[in-house]
């Protein structure tokens, strides 16, 4: 267990934001319609934003004079904190929504509680971001539903995105010694406490959108631990620290 | 702007005695100062040549996304990937706000996009050259974003209203996007020696391709010559090159960094440098689709609409199965 429950927590939210937004970045120029990349674009700024908060608030508590661009250049794989989810790779661009709308509908009930943190940097923080996941979960969900739901070729698509994805949902909900800590600090919510509303959302989007979601209750873990990441998170990283690492120092 | 070498009528201006008496009340509008709306009469080489030189706005504005997509996964820092993403953001804002202009003229966005990924119709020579390094994010806003606003400032006048205000919009963006451009050569030429070899190095790759962007001399062009009748084009390209060459001496003097063009002075004369013509040659072969990018531009941009094609039919189907439905309920 880390020393500072509290850092871990924030590397935590900060850390899905992170790689998430990374990941949606990588759409840039390539989406499959104009107004889809303005959003992709839009979705991963909000992340990137939301992690300099996240961040910045986590080097401030850690207090060893790291910035939010320390924590996301220098860290290697074993020291970040998101979720398995999120350093999933893009796939198709059903793939990619599914998984921001599975993100999507924790974060905006993850953030909806934490905006009544006992923490007041923290509930700030949560007041801001979930302006911006509340429009992004609208709009994820429209489209799962809008795909699940319209040609036999994107609703199979759409349905082999949830059967891939659906394993690393679990892992949001499960709460472990940092998550309990926080809940019982008052600093975040039980996490077990936001998955019957969770379920409630995703059978309602899933039903509108024609997809089954699986039968199993089966997770994978280690991504919010740090344990054992996927393989993807190395490579994410290696293209993303690249030019801190090259030029050591430099100020860009 | 981004459009080059725009194709007019090629017959040259005709004199008011030549005119019809529509094409002659049309040109007095125009030399009055008034705007065309797209319902108002129009020449057929009018509407034409606007569609041409809109159309290759926007796919510049496109296609533009890609050298600097090619960065935005190896931002250096959180903030500087926030502003190359808003960045981008803006230039794919910016497509839209051009298509829709190009639309009032009775062309579809999709006709144009098949246009640009047949090779039927032309992007900015431009974004055929590579971003090698960080410091290509900082020339590209600087020089290449300074050099389109050149052209896109005058063209706040231009006399198709649509097309003038969706200018007023991409104008405010693009100085933004130059200036924080600027903002990173000034970090990378008073940075490390790495950082200053970066900087210098981008400079001397994308001087001349940003000089080409103005396109060659026109000033014996009667495609120009009509175009500046109707108010499409506002300045030669001569006028706007020496603009921006002069703009753009003192922002390198200002940096510490040296602008690849020995023959360089200043002119007393005429008030402004003198400097060397870009390799005319180099222009033409890229236009022709030689440039160092070219194919992996345009096959980008054909596999995402390709790739995007389920995507589309998918969200079309399924918004005619709600229409549908909401037929069957009423």
């Amino acid at each position: 267990m880390a020393a500072d429950p509290f850092f871990e927590f924030l590397c935590r939210m900060g850390d899905n934001t992170l790689v998430l937004g990374h990941r949606v970045s990588e759409w840039c120029g390539t989406a499959p319609v104009l107004e889809e990349d303005i959003a992709l674009a839009n979705t991963a700024l909000d992340l990137i934003g939301q992690t300099q908060m996240w961040l910045g608030l986590a080097g401030e508590v850690e207090g060893k004079g790291r910035s939010a661009d320390d924590l996301a250049m220098l860290r290697d794989a074993w020291d970040f904190r998101n979720v398995l989810l999120t350093e999933q790779p893009n796939g198709d661009f059903g793939q990619t929504m599914m998984r921001q709308f599975l993100f999507d509908a924790w974060h905006v009930a993850m953030l909806d509680a934490l905006t009544r943190s006992t923490d007041p940097r923290v509930a700030e923080i949560a007041a801001k971001a979930v302006k911006e996941a509340s429009y992004h979960v609208e709009r994820s969900g429209d489209t799962v539903i809008g795909l699940g739901d319209g040609t036999d070729e994107s609703h199979r698509r759409m349905q082999a995105a949830l059967d891939l994805l659906w394993p690393y949902v679990g892992e949001l909900f499960v709460p472990d010694s940092v998550d309990d800590a926080m809940a019982e600090a008052g600093i975040a919510p039980d996490l077990t406490d936001l998955r019957a509303a969770y379920d409630d959302h995703l059978a309602k989007v899933m039903a509108t959108a024609t997809l089954t979601i699986p039968d199993s209750a089966f997770a994978h873990k280690g991504g919010k631990s740090g344990f054992r990441h996927s393989e993807h998170l190395g490579h994410m990283l290696t293209e993303m620290q690249w030019l801190q690492r090259a030029y050591p120092g430099a100020t860009w | 702007m981004y459009a080059q070498m725009v194709k007019s009528t090629g017959e040259g201006v005709k004199s008011p005695e030549d005119m019809t008496a529509e094409e002659r009340a049309f040109q007095e509008r125009i030399d009055a100062g008034e705007k065309i709306e797209p319902k108002d009469w129009m020449p057929a080489g009018y509407r034409k040549t606007l569609i041409r030189q809109i159309g290759q706005h926007a796919h510049s504005e496109i296609v533009g996304q890609l050298p600097e997509g090619n960065w935005i996964t190896r931002a250096p820092t959180l903030e500087r990937k926030a502003i190359l993403l808003a960045k981008v953001q803006d230039e794919a804002g910016h497509g839209l706000y051009l298509y829709c202009a190009a639309e009032t003229l009775g062309v579809s966005r999709d006709e144009l996009t098949e246009d640009l990924l047949s090779g039927k119709m032309k992007y900015s020579s431009i974004f055929n050259y590579p971003t090698l390094t960080w410091a290509d994010m900082g020339a590209v806003g600087w020089l290449v974003d300074g050099a389109a606003i050149m052209n896109q400032v005058p063209l706040q006048r231009t006399s198709f209203g649509p097309y003038a205000r969706a200018m007023v919009r991409i104008c405010k963006e693009e100085s933004f996007h130059q200036r924080q451009g600027y903002d990173i050569m000034m970090k990378m030429a008073n940075g490390t020696p790495a950082q200053k070899r970066m900087a210098q190095d981008a400079l001397n790759r994308f001087w001349y391709p940003s000089l080409m962007m103005f396109g060659p001399s026109d000033q014996d062009s009667v495609h120009s010559a009509q175009s500046m009748a109707w108010k499409i084009k506002m300045n030669t390209n001569d006028e706007l090159r020496q603009k921006f060459v002069d703009q753009t001496v003192p922002q390198a003097e200002y940096l510490g960094l040296t602008v690849p063009d020995e023959t360089l002075a200043w002119n007393d004369d005429k008030g402004g440098y003198d400097f060397a013509e870009p390799d005319w040659s180099e222009f033409f072969d890229v236009i022709k689709g030689n440039g160092p990018c070219n194919v992996e531009r345009l096959a980008a941009r054909n596999k995402a609409w390709d790739d995007g094609k389920w995507v589309r039919d998918g969200l079309l189907a399924h918004a005619e199965k709600r229409a549908a439905a909401k037929v069957a309920a009423e």
